[in-house]
């Protein structure tokens, strides 16, 4: 499953962003555009290897960034340090709760665009930043947080259909078979 | 050795990101370029998508309807092409006064149809991609409008889509000219980042005396759009920097938020 995990991985987050930029409807009714990526990561930092994390970062990070008006690379280093951040801590974290997919969910989509503005102010760029700003981070924060439950149904789902099935226990141990009879 | 790993893998996304940095524009451009055409399938099965329910609609569509929409076609066809008449008099009458005034003459717009594919996604750029690229002949800073107004100009170009900056964006300025009896000159500068229609014309004189429903248009300075592209109208003003200057908000003509089908004026 690792490979088809991390294959389906960065599929779901090329067309995440491919979502983001085709249909601006959530844009058009809240003012700002839900970004899956940081879900994403943190579905990626809970249950699959380094390389898928840090594959995510750079290839989801460089797709979003190709698509919008950010310099090149600026979307990598956000994205890679909320994934690595919880990649870390991974044993601690009760992951199959909704509860815990919710609050990561949020901290992921406040922590990335809050980190990539930063990054940008920091790099002499001049975003467009206001008081509507506040309003657009906290639609995203829980927009991320509304749809992480989803994604981790979503893979679950993928998991069930296209990864092996578990192995059955039976109770049938070859070391306690009685031999009746003479041998 | 969890924790080697770990900065092994921080370091490396940490170059490639510094890489990037690091890149000349016009590399970083051509890599974007790159990236953003593997999107181009998706772009044309969403295209087509799109207009499957158009097509089912159009299908459906009663012939009497259509008859109905033919006539009301015809008239306003008619009516435009008296008032074409009507305006190609008053070009040739204006080229003939240019001429004794000893002035250039003005050519016509020409326009090229493009459709928006992409918007930005990120909420703190407002740009959107437009089906054209160099291909058909577009080039960058070349500006973009509807029939209502002007939208912005093209940012980058590659060979078959291009992307064009937006008026509320920050990366776009225009000088804007208020059609008043001073006419008043300024700058055309970002407003809010929830609402792209609203934008604030800046660096207005002191003195200006702007009145709210008055048209603003694009002033011809700076070289990159024309005079006389509507951008919008005055909705208020105020006084800034003690006076000093003059700001207004301006309601923008074109609906920046619901972009589907843009013209780019061609040089």
């Amino acid at each position: 499953m690792n490979a088809l995990q991390t294959i389906l991985i960065l599929a779901f987050a090329f067309l995440a962003v491919f979502g983001e930029a085709l249909l601006p409807g959530v844009r058009r009714l809240l003012g700002a555009q839900v970004d899956l990526l940081p879900v994403l990561m943190v579905y990626a930092a809970l249950n699959a290897s380094l390389l898928t994390v840090t594959l995510l970062a750079v290839l989801g990070g460089l797709c979003f960034d190709a698509l919008s008006a950010n310099p090149l690379g600026i979307t990598l280093l956000p994205l890679f340090t909320v994934g690595l951040a919880i990649f870390s801590k991974r044993e601690l974290i009760l992951h199959t709760l909704p509860f815990a997919q919710i609050v990561l969910g949020a901290a992921a989509s406040a922590a990335v665009p809050a980190l990539t503005v930063l990054l940008l102010l920091s790099g002499g760029q001049q975003p467009l930043l206001g008081w509507g700003s506040l309003w657009q981070w906290l639609v995203m924060t829980l927009g991320g947080a509304a749809a992480a439950p989803f994604v981790f149904a979503l893979f679950a789902g993928c998991h069930h259909a296209l990864g092996h099935p578990p192995r059955t226990e039976t109770s049938f141990r070859a070391d306690r078979e009685i031999h009746r009879g003479r041998s | 050795m969890a924790k080697q790993k770990n900065y092994l893998a921080f370091g490396a996304v940490g170059l490639v990101a510094l890489l990037m940095f690091s890149l000349p524009p016009e590399t970083t451009n051509r890599i974007k370029q790159s990236i953003g055409s593997l999107f181009l399938p998706l772009v044309g099965v969403a295209g087509t998508a799109q207009q499957l329910p158009v097509a089912a609609a159009d299908a459906i569509l009663s012939r009497r309807g259509l008859l109905q929409l033919t006539e009301t076609l015809r008239h306003e066809n008619d009516q435009l092409k008296v008032q074409a008449l009507q305006s190609a008099a008053t070009l040739r009458e204006n080229d003939q006064l240019r001429s004794w005034l000893g002035r250039q003459r003005e050519l016509p717009w020409k326009l090229k149809f493009a459709r928006v594919i992409l918007r930005d996604p990120a909420n703190w750029w407002h740009t959107v991609e437009i089906d054209l690229g160099s291909r058909d002949g577009i080039t960058n800073n070349q500006p973009v409008l509807t029939a209502e107004g002007l939208v912005g100009r093209i940012s980058s170009v590659a060979l078959t889509r291009s992307q064009v900056v937006l008026l509320s964006d920050p990366n776009c300025k225009a000088s804007g000219l208020v059609e008043n009896p001073a006419h008043d000159i300024g700058v055309i500068s970002v407003g809010g980042p929830l609402d792209p229609s609203l934008v604030h014309l800046i660096y207005l004189s002191g003195s200006a005396n702007l009145k709210p429903g008055q048209n603003v248009f694009t002033s011809g300075l700076g070289g990159v759009f024309p005079k006389g592209i509507p951008i919008g109208q005055v909705v208020d003003s105020r006084p800034v920097d003690f006076g000093l200057y003059t700001e207004a908000r301006v309601k923008l003509a074109a609906n920046l938020g619901a972009l589907e089908q843009v013209w780019v004026l061609m040089k």
